[in-house]
């Protein structure tokens, strides 16, 4: 039976840019008030200082659906999320939910580090929406699920940060909402509480309920999801199967050269900005292929503001993931005890790759740049490394079978 | 859970009608309680002196306006001795002063959590505005003491006082919920904020009885909601003097406008909240 719970219609929200920037002073109100006293003073300007984050989007989801979102940094993904949430207020469109709705944006907003944990799950549960006798009867399995029965009379200022997300997830798993939004929770806490995180999102999925699902995160949303949205500057590009989704979503990065702009994703605290990342073969010139058993060169250059100029110390990394989003590889200047310093303003820095030691495929490149504990700037998916096979390679491929993710030298004889 | 029909939401580029908007508030009265009960139960965390503050505050205030009004400026207060009169303005004063306050920033400070989570943003200044009422109650029951050892017993008009009360948190509430929006969009209030509690608190009868102010200017001086909340609970607390009913109604009529608008105002910019905050 078509039952629809989700049904999103032409939803557009369009930001304002530039001048006319809302959150101005009184002062600035009053003179523009003073000056033009008749113009609406919420007039659609003409041009230029606009940006569409969404534009006319539709899709409906069936009830028990679990349906991924996905898409490049500033692709529209959160604000679509935000609409449906009501955080905000679409520009134009309309869309319609069925049922109780979850949304679950980001966990853990709304703890205060003074109340303990207890104190924090009924006030959490509250924030989300959940009335205090469900919560009550939850309470202990809230508190099992998150694993501090110990712990639930102690301010959450003392939690360790896995700790608080482990109680803030354990109360947004438990509400009760047929529809649920989620955005990125799943990455939190260490693997074996993502582990149980996933199976949790699954049993809930699996329970009937309907829920929209936005990550960059491939293997937990082909894992999850049957349907993926692909959304590309604000627009619909896909919507079908997970499978293909996946790979519509890295077409936009494979056998592009890496770029700061098309990432998935971008976080980081500033004072160092990447401004240009790129990869050369052993003789130098640029590249987006490896050999398998080869060497490839990542270099990047960014850009410091005064806090980081002139020769601070910060430590540079990268990553390579399979398609599916799993991490393979990670290196960070600092384990190989290089000290990376800015020039002036500027940070330029390469790490050679050498054997590598992966089967022909496409990887997905990461970037970040740290400074102690702090994660100035990381670019997610930036780029793709294509890795060919090695010359004289008789390569005997089946696309059914999966050979795993590494290739280890080896040397095969005939013994006896 | 399919007992009930399936709440439909609907999301539109306008505003919620006046009736769905506060339907939704009601909805949302567990997180009013939270909200109000972590702004409680946080005032006073690692401080030394705890809760003892909501004591000393109104304490402090009323020993030092009762030696320099009093005392050396000699200002008349109708008979009754001014620890207590001033103690009796100084109770729904002291609640106003720190609501309007607290609930001016309370949107900005919750930040956070208006860019994250839906619910009834007016959960938000309301609950900040709540919060105060804790204070209010510690302050009545030295309060109590004090009547006790000046011997004052109050009248029949105590029955109004939780009418008074009633009315003082909705005028709390409606100037918080404008300070609170306006303050998303022009951060000036708060640098107004504390001109505006000073220069209100000289123009409300805080420290100086509604008869030193000649008759005929009297009903200005009810346009101030304060003021007719502040006599009131004067004669509803001292019992010594009638309850001016006219200048009550003038005081009632401004807060029920300025509660009305701030709603609709609030209502109004609430959309654009997360967009701005």
């Amino acid at each position: 039976m078509a039952d629809t719970v989700i049904k999103v219609e032409g939803l557009s929200k369009q930001y304002r840019l530039g001048l006319d920037v809302p959150a101005g002073t009184l002062g600035e109100a009053l003179a523009s008030f003073v000056k033009s006293p008749l113009r609406p003073r919420r007039s659609a300007s003409p041009d230029g200082d606009t940006l569409w984050a969404l534009r006319a989007i539709s899709f409906d989801v069936a009830r028990g659906q679990t349906v991924g979102v996905i898409g490049r940094n500033g692709a529209g993904k959160s604000t679509l999320l935000k609409i449906l949430s009501q955080i905000t207020v679409p520009t134009e469109g309309r869309a319609e939910m069925r049922g109780r709705v979850g949304s679950l944006l980001e966990i853990g907003t709304g703890f205060h580090p003074e109340l303990t944990g207890r104190e924090n799950t009924y006030l959490y549960g509250a924030i989300l929406g959940m009335d205090r006798a469900s919560i009550r009867t939850r309470f202990d399995e809230i508190v099992a699920f998150a694993e501090l029965e110990r712990f639930i009379d102690t301010p959450v200022k003392k939690y360790s940060s896995g700790m608080y997300m482990r109680l803030a997830f354990a109360v947004a798993a438990h509400l009760d909402a047929q529809i649920l939004l989620v955005d990125e929770v799943l990455a939190v806490g260490d693997s074996a509480f993502q582990r149980k995180c996933i199976g949790k999102m699954d049993d809930v999925a699996r329970g009937g309920r309907t829920v929209l699902f936005v990550s960059h995160n491939m293997s937990a949303v082909s894992q999850l999801c049957s349907r993926c949205i692909v959304l590309g500057k604000g627009e619909v590009l896909y919507d079908g199967d997970a499978r293909s989704a996946v790979s519509v979503y890295n077409q936009s990065v494979v056998g592009a050269a890496p770029s700061v702009e098309r990432c998935a994703s971008r976080s980081g605290s500033g004072g160092i900005r990447i401004t240009r990342l790129w990869m050369t073969d052993e003789q130098g010139a640029e590249t987006l292929f490896a050999r398998s058993g080869g060497a490839v060169t990542i270099h990047l250059t960014a850009q410091a503001d005064a806090r980081f100029a002139d020769g601070a110390a910060v430590a540079v990394a990268f990553a390579l993931d399979a398609q599916d989003g799993r991490r393979l590889f990670t290196c960070i200047s600092l384990w190989s005890g290089v000290e990376l310093r800015t020039r002036g303003s500027e940070l330029s820095a390469r790490c050679e790759l050498t054997d590598l030691p992966l089967l022909p495929d496409t990887y997905l490149l990461s970037a970040s740049i740290i400074h102690h504990r702090e994660c100035l700037d990381n670019l997610v998916h930036c780029g793709s490394l294509e890795v060919r096979s090695s010359e004289g390679d008789v390569l005997v491929r089946d696309e059914a079978i999966d050979y795993g993710l590494v290739s280890i030298p080896h040397t095969f004889a005939q013994e006896g | 859970m399919t007992d009930h029909p399936e709440p439909l939401t609907i999301i539109e580029p306008r505003m919620r009608r006046l009736i769905a908007y506060l339907s939704a508030l009601w909805q949302y009265r567990g997180l009013l309680y939270f909200l109000t009960k972590r702004d409680v139960q946080v005032r006073y965390r690692q401080t030394l002196l705890g809760a003892a503050w909501a004591v000393i505050q109104p304490v402090f205030s009323m020993v030092i306006f009762s030696i320099f009004f009093g005392r050396l400026a000699g200002i008349k207060s109708d008979g009754i001795p001014y620890p207590i009169f001033v103690f009796a303005g100084l109770l729904p004063w002291t609640y106003f002063a720190n609501a309007i306050s607290a609930s001016g920033g309370s949107l900005v400070a919750s930040s956070r959590l208006v860019t994250k989570v839906y619910f009834p943003r007016l959960v938000i200044p309301t609950s900040a505005a709540l919060g105060g009422l804790v204070d209010l109650a510690v302050a009545m029951i030295i309060y109590a003491a004090l009547m006790t050892y000046y011997r004052f017993v109050p009248g029949p008009a105590l029955l109004l006082f939780p009418v008074l009360v009633a009315l003082t948190v909705a005028c709390a509430s409606g100037v918080g919920l404008w300070l609170s929006a306006l303050n998303v969009r022009y951060r000036d209030v708060r640098y107004v904020t504390p001109f505006l509690v000073q220069a209100w608190l000289f123009l409300s009868p805080v420290i100086y009885p509604v008869s030193l102010v000649k008759p005929p200017y009297q009903w200005l001086l009810a346009l101030n909601p304060m003021s007719g909340i502040i006599d009131a609970f004067r004669a509803s607390l001292l019992g010594q003097s009638a309850v001016h009913w006219s200048t009550l109604g003038i005081s009632t009529v401004v807060i029920a406008l300025i509660f009305v608008t701030g709603l609709l105002y609030f209502r109004k910019t609430e959309c654009v909240f997360a967009d701005l905050v």
